[in-house]
């Protein structure tokens, strides 16, 4: 190989690009390492601990830059451009010289000269996500590893062992896996094939790419991807060329992770299927997963996100693991969802209204068991105190309580406001809070249809509204869930202020979900149906004298005791709908049952309506 | 057995009060020697051995263990799901014992509630749990409606956050009724309960049914009458989650008019009140601290 062929490649853009623009501060420096000069770029105080970025295909280090930006607060961030790509040389000839080995020597030249004397946290997107996992396999890196994030990018030799064992014993499941990422990896055969790659990426596809990438992924376009691109992508291919089939024919049989591991699944991944990452402990025991509802380009569309789960996790073996609070054996033993969950909304933050009791409080404890941070919001302080107190043990990281009506309209405000400050934006948000309210129209006071309206339909407008506007402006994702009821379905000649306002939250999510979709913000209406919670022994029954009224309430509480549906099981469903991004979710069989009515025998479900319930 | 509503009752709370002792004694002692990969069964025989050891013969129900989230009662829908399984013990897991021997003709049923490790939760629960003890206590001495006083519990444990797991026991009791019951030799049981301890239960159901009471303390209207006098094998239990924590012992209610001798607890001297004694509070307060939040 050459050793001094590095002045072709990279540096041939560095009149035309914008360097320095999205890196702000970056202090750049060159690295030598076996041919080539890799453009190296650090943030934040070296005496931080050290987090390596290593950018993907056809990325450079830029691509980084948002979530750098975040991490340089408490870490020294280190960017290098791999080589033959940005600002790094290439090396001469091509072929051959991107091998991983030789990528291995850059990553050790890289950290000897900027960590010298500590280990390294490493995280890889895409290719810096194949490298890292080289770099964290292999004996030369040992002891120069102290963590590794992998985002949508396995090791080629576990891919290796993944596709053999699968076309060993090709079960219809197992075969099925396997036609399927061999259908996404139907660019890997494309770079494969000789110059055509090049002549596109320095042609129409190149020019073309910042289209691409806004209009699949929603990548906000801007200063990434660079002008260096064409160069990038072109020199790039030879990774594939240089590695793939060699590696996935002879896959290491030794490829043990030597520090622990963190994996980072994008689950909307056009390139790469989440299966691929089955039984990946078997490499790196001690795995720690992590699941985020978005496509391959996260360090652009989710960078809070990564900075998150990446602080979370180096920290994590910064302090040892008596810093991390115990989760809890999960419940329901040998059931896979709530491991699931857990992956999903660890460390996320989940804004309950109505939380002192019921199904807010339910809906607390599950987002907490699954390792969320929570704000309990209820009218009753000392209740809401309580949840957040109680969601702690449960094991969030973080749990607190707010005491807010949530029709008062400046209070939210102002809660909305002191959130974001003290705890960043809501990334779910329940808007559970609601009273009930029962009698016929002509003896329902306008006083009462005004409290109704106002906590049962105008406070979830103001938690949409203000919250809602914050997760749009953070551009990165988020969930609503709304708690509408099954009166939402079924007119009810007893229920007239109650329906009416909770049909109102049923459409006012939908219409929602169809503005916030294109910001990958989800919203949920949930109907529960009947569901044991405090709400019936505070139900206001109007025109009937206060006796009547507590003996009414008596007699629905008993009712719905003996019905006995629990709460926590819409919690479940709340859960679920989050994780699933589902638009309408009855909960209960007579919701499920209602809704089929109010969709197929229009007539009957006016014939219920007119029943008058004997209580 | 004749539990009656005669004050003659209380001549025979000594006995009582030694067989309680004495199953409590074997539930801390089997709750000591219980390590991780012990089944449900084993902890069951455990209890069962010890207190043959100890010359028990007869049952009012047989000896459960519940381990892990069985403790919370977690999807139980058939009584078999009461009955000890094969669930191992792990570290870190709450557990239940439930004990009922009869002992020189008295009965006895008690619950004792424990985690292998410490856990912060199940501590706070434990705490929580002693609540319902003063409250049951307080609403037996109004006299009011053992109905009435049951929906209290139940609030009390919506407001805590915490669900109301008794309600998974044969019709929903939070409470039985528990008396004297003649030594025999012999005494066959009925999927897991000693027939001389059923057959008294069903003398005083008959007889409650007569006179408009129950010896069964449940949410449903049969029980909606005051507290009738006798020994009351109070169980409230709580489920969180996966956890659950319980206390069963003795209420004592007599027809005295004063209400410190209307209703007792047969003895103050148990596991779960000496805990609070200890100041459980400041020790659950100190392991939060160590939770690291």
């Amino acid at each position: 190989m050459n050793a001094f062929g590095a002045e072709h490649g990279g540096t041939e853009f560095d009149g035309t690009k914008r360097g320095g623009t999205e890196l702000d501060g970056a202090r750049e420096r060159r690295v030598r390492s076996a041919g080539v000069e890799l453009c190296v770029a650090e943030l934040g105080d070296p005496a931080d601990p050290t987090v390596v970025l290593l950018h993907g295909y056809p990325d450079s280090k830029e691509v980084w830059a948002p979530v750098a930006q975040r991490l340089q607060e408490r870490f020294h961030v280190v960017l290098y451009d791999v080589r033959g790509c940005g600002r790094s040389t290439a090396p001469s000839p091509l072929r051959g010289g991107f091998t991983l080995e030789k990528l291995t020597g850059d990553f050790l030249a890289v950290v000897d000269a900027v960590s010298p004397d500590a280990p390294v946290h490493l995280v890889g997107h895409d290719w810096g996500s194949v490298q890292g996992w080289e770099f964290t396999t292999v004996r030369r890196t040992e002891g120069r590893v102290a963590s590794f994030t992998s985002i949508s990018g396995p090791s080629l030799d576990h891919f290796g062992h993944w596709i053999k064992e699968r076309a060993a014993r090709p079960t219809p499941r197992r075969a099925a896996q396997l036609l399927g990422q061999g259908a996404r990896s139907w660019y890997v055969y494309a770079l494969h094939t000789p110059v055509l790659p090049e002549a596109a990426w320095r042609g129409p596809l190149g020019r073309r790419w910042p289209d691409v990438l806004e209009r699949s992924e929603k990548v906000p376009k801007g200063p990434y991807p660079t002008a260096s691109l064409p160069t990038d992508a072109a020199h790039g291919a030879w990774l594939y060329r240089d590695n793939v089939r060699e590696r996935t024919r002879r896959p290491r049989p030794d490829a043990y992770a030597h520090a622990p591991v963190q994996l980072i699944t994008p689950t909307g991944d056009a390139f790469l299927s989440a299966r691929l990452y089955d039984g990946l402990e078997r490499w790196a025991p001690g795995l720690v997963r992590r699941t985020v509802r978005a496509g391959h380009w996260v360090p652009r569309t989710r960078p809070g996100q990564l900075a998150d789960w990446i602080t979370e996790f180096v920290g994590r073996q910064a302090d040892g693991p008596s810093a991390v609070p115990v989760r809890r054996p999960l419940p329901g033993t040998g059931k896979a969802r709530p491991e699931r969950y857990a992956q999903r909304f660890a460390g996320r933050l989940v804004l309950v209204t109505g939380a002192a009791s019921g199904i807010g409080q339910a809906t607390a404890f599950a987002f907490a068991e699954a390792g969320a941070r929570i704000v309990a919001v209820d009218r009753d302080a000392e209740g809401a105190a309580r949840t957040a107190e109680l969601a702690r043990l449960l094991g969030a990281p973080g749990a607190w309580a707010e005491c807010v009506d949530v029709s008062d309209e400046a209070a939210m405000e102002k809660l909305a406001a002191r959130t974001a400050e003290a705890h960043g934006v809501v990334d779910v948000l329940v808007n559970n809070a609601g009273i009930g309210v029962a009698g016929p129209f002509l003896d329902t006071p306008p006083e009462a249809w005004r409290k109704t309206l106002d906590v049962n339909l105008w406070g979830v407008l103001h938690g949409c509204r203000l919250f809602g506007r914050q997760m749009a402006e953070r551009g990165e994702g988020g969930h609503i869930v709304n708690t509408a009821s099954a009166a939402a379905f079924q007119p009810s000649r007893t229920l007239s202020a109650y329906s009416t306002s909770k049909a109102a939250v049923l459409m006012l999510s939908e219409c929602l979900r169809a503005e916030l979709g294109d910001r990958d913000i989800g919203v949920t209406a949930v109907c529960p149906g009947i569901v044991a919670t405090g709400i019936t022994s505070a139900t206001l029954f109007t025109g009937v004298p206060e006796e009547e009224q507590r003996r009414l309430r008596e007699r629905t509480t008993r009712l719905y005791g003996r019905r006995d549906y629990p709460p926590e099981r819409v919690a479940d469903a709340i859960l679920r709908a989050v994780h699933d991004d589902l638009p309408v979710v009855p909960v209960t069989p007579e919701a499920h049952g209602l809704r089929l009515l109010a969709r197929f025998a229009p007539r009957l479900r006016r014939a219920v309506a007119r029943a008058e319930p004997r209580l | 057995m004749k539990t009656g509503a005669s004050p003659h009752v209380t001549q025979d709370l000594a006995g009582f009060r030694e067989v309680q002792r004495l199953a409590y004694a074997c539930a801390e002692a089997v709750a000591a020697q219980l390590v991780p990969g012990m089944t449900e069964r084993d902890a069951a025989r455990l209890q069962r051995e010890w207190l043959r050891r100890r010359g028990v013969r007869d049952w009012f129900h047989l000896p459960f263990a519940w381990f892990g989230d069985r403790t919370a009662f977690t999807g139980f829908r058939v009584p078999t799901q009461f009955f000890p399984s094969g669930r191992r013990l792990a570290p870190g897991m709450p557990f239940v014992l439930d004990l009922a021997p009869v002992y020189r003709g008295f009965t006895a049923d008690v619950g004792y509630s424990g985690c292998l490790g410490p856990d912060p939760l199940h501590a706070r629960m434990l705490d929580d749990l002693l609540d319902h003890r003063d409250l049951v206590l307080r609403g037996v001495r109004e006299r009011r409606p053992l109905r009435t006083v049951y929906e209290d519990v139940d609030r009390l444990m919506m407001r805590q956050g915490y669900a109301n797991r008794h309600r998974a026991y044969p019709f929903g009791v939070i409470a039985h009724k528990v008396g004297r019951v003649r030594d025999r030799r012999w005494s066959p049981r009925v999927l897991g309960f000693g027939t001389q301890a059923l057959k008294g239960l069903a003398s005083d159901a008959l007889h409650g049914h007569r006179e408009g009471w129950s010896p069964l303390w449940s949410p449903y209207r049969f029980s909606d009458h005051p507290p009738t006098p006798g020994l009351w094998a109070v169980e409230p239990h709580l489920g969180f989650r996966g956890t659950g924590v319980k206390f069963e012992e003795l209420l004592v209610v007599t027809d005295s008019r004063d209400p410190e001798e209307s209703a007792f607890w047969l003895d103050d001297d148990l596991p779960h009140v000496r805990r609070r004694r200890a100041g459980g509070r400041e020790a659950q307060r100190d392991g939060q601290k160590g939770t690291g939040r």
